[in-house]
């Protein structure tokens, strides 16, 4: 294989996986905590976090 | 030992131990937990952490939501190298081991059905990104606007240009999504990534995700890489394989996506 360039893998593909990807377990049975909504929820949560902790280096134009 | 059971993944059984020195969240070694033809790779995790409240909280810290991410991928990561494994979303967590049984049996002809669609597929990821930085051919240096009615024009063409580029990419980014779907059993278009969160340059205009039979990954991958060179300002880059995580949830309906 040409490209396996094995990278430590980017945090931001991994989220994308982790947190929109996988089974969704509903049911009562469970602590149901994998919501599809919650999980959005915290992850625009998290970005606004890194946006304050973090000025964006690139000027807001308009 | 008290503690909640953090749930990776659900596979059929495979004859392969897992690698002793395999930790999973918290440090902890994951293990096997079978039930019927299917087996839970589960962990103890504590409750201070992953009990619903301080999991809610969790989730927002991102240190904490890294080392989670990091670990769970790494347990995933060393099943696929013994099996196909049916990763579950990150956060899935059980009061007890009889609690993962029957959600096992719950979900039983789901998860088969499920593990019988991956089984010997692969994850790619590829994405398209518009570097924003290159200024397009702009009318000569033309240094300062002569005046306001020179500038207006100047910031139109720059627009204009700017749309250009915007749609060529996009063109691309459809062209290309079409042909990989033609070599891929299944796609997902994920959001596009928050530059913020990514550190990527440019504008992220795909973000997809491509299910492939691990034989014909070499062949995928050479396709993703003749497009590399394709237009200049445009920017492709593959990520992968991962386990089928994008794919782990009800099928598409066929490929009206793409």
């Amino acid at each position: 294989m040409t490209v396996v360039e094995r990278r430590e893998i980017a945090l931001v593909d991994l989220l994308d996986r982790l947190l929109a990807g996988g089974v969704v377990i509903k049911g009562d049975i469970t602590l149901r905590i994998a919501d599809v909504d919650l999980v959005r929820i915290d992850l625009n949560a998290l970005i606004s976090s890194v946006n304050a902790q973090v000025p964006s280096p690139f000027e807001e134009s308009l | 030992m008290t503690g909640l059971r953090y749930v990776y993944a659900v596979c059929r059984p495979f004859g392969t131990p897992l690698q002793a020195q395999l930790t999973g969240v918290g440090g902890e070694p994951p293990r096997l937990l079978p039930h019927g033809d299917l087996v839970a790779v589960v962990s103890h995790v504590p409750e201070g952490e992953f009990a619903e409240k301080p999991l809610r909280a969790n989730l927002e810290n991102l240190d904490w939501l890294t080392a989670v991410a990091r670990a769970h991928q790494g347990v995933i990561d060393a099943l696929t190298t013994v099996t196909t494994p049916l990763p579950l979303r990150l956060g899935t967590v059980f009061r007890d081991d009889s609690g993962v049984r029957t959600m096992l049996e719950a979900r039983e002809e789901d998860f088969r059905r499920t593990l019988d669609r991956l089984e010997g597929r692969v994850e790619w990821g590829v994405k398209v990104f518009l570097e924003e930085e290159r200024e397009p051919r702009a009318p000569a240096p033309a240094a300062k606007p002569a005046s306001g009615r020179d500038y207006l024009r100047q910031r139109r063409q720059q627009t204009r240009s700017r749309d250009d580029a915007w749609q060529q990419a996009e063109i691309f980014a459809t062209d290309l999504h079409r042909a990989l779907s033609e070599s891929a059993e299944d796609s997902r278009l994920h959001a596009p990534q928050n530059p913020t969160l990514s550190g990527a340059t440019g504008r992220n205009v795909l973000n997809a995700a491509y299910l492939v039979p691990r034989v014909k990954s070499e062949e995928f991958v050479e396709r993703v890489d003749r497009t590399k060179d394709g237009i200049p300002g445009i920017r492709v880059e593959l990520t992968g394989p991962w386990a089928a995580y994008s794919f782990a949830g009800e099928e598409s309906a066929g490929k009206e996506e793409a």
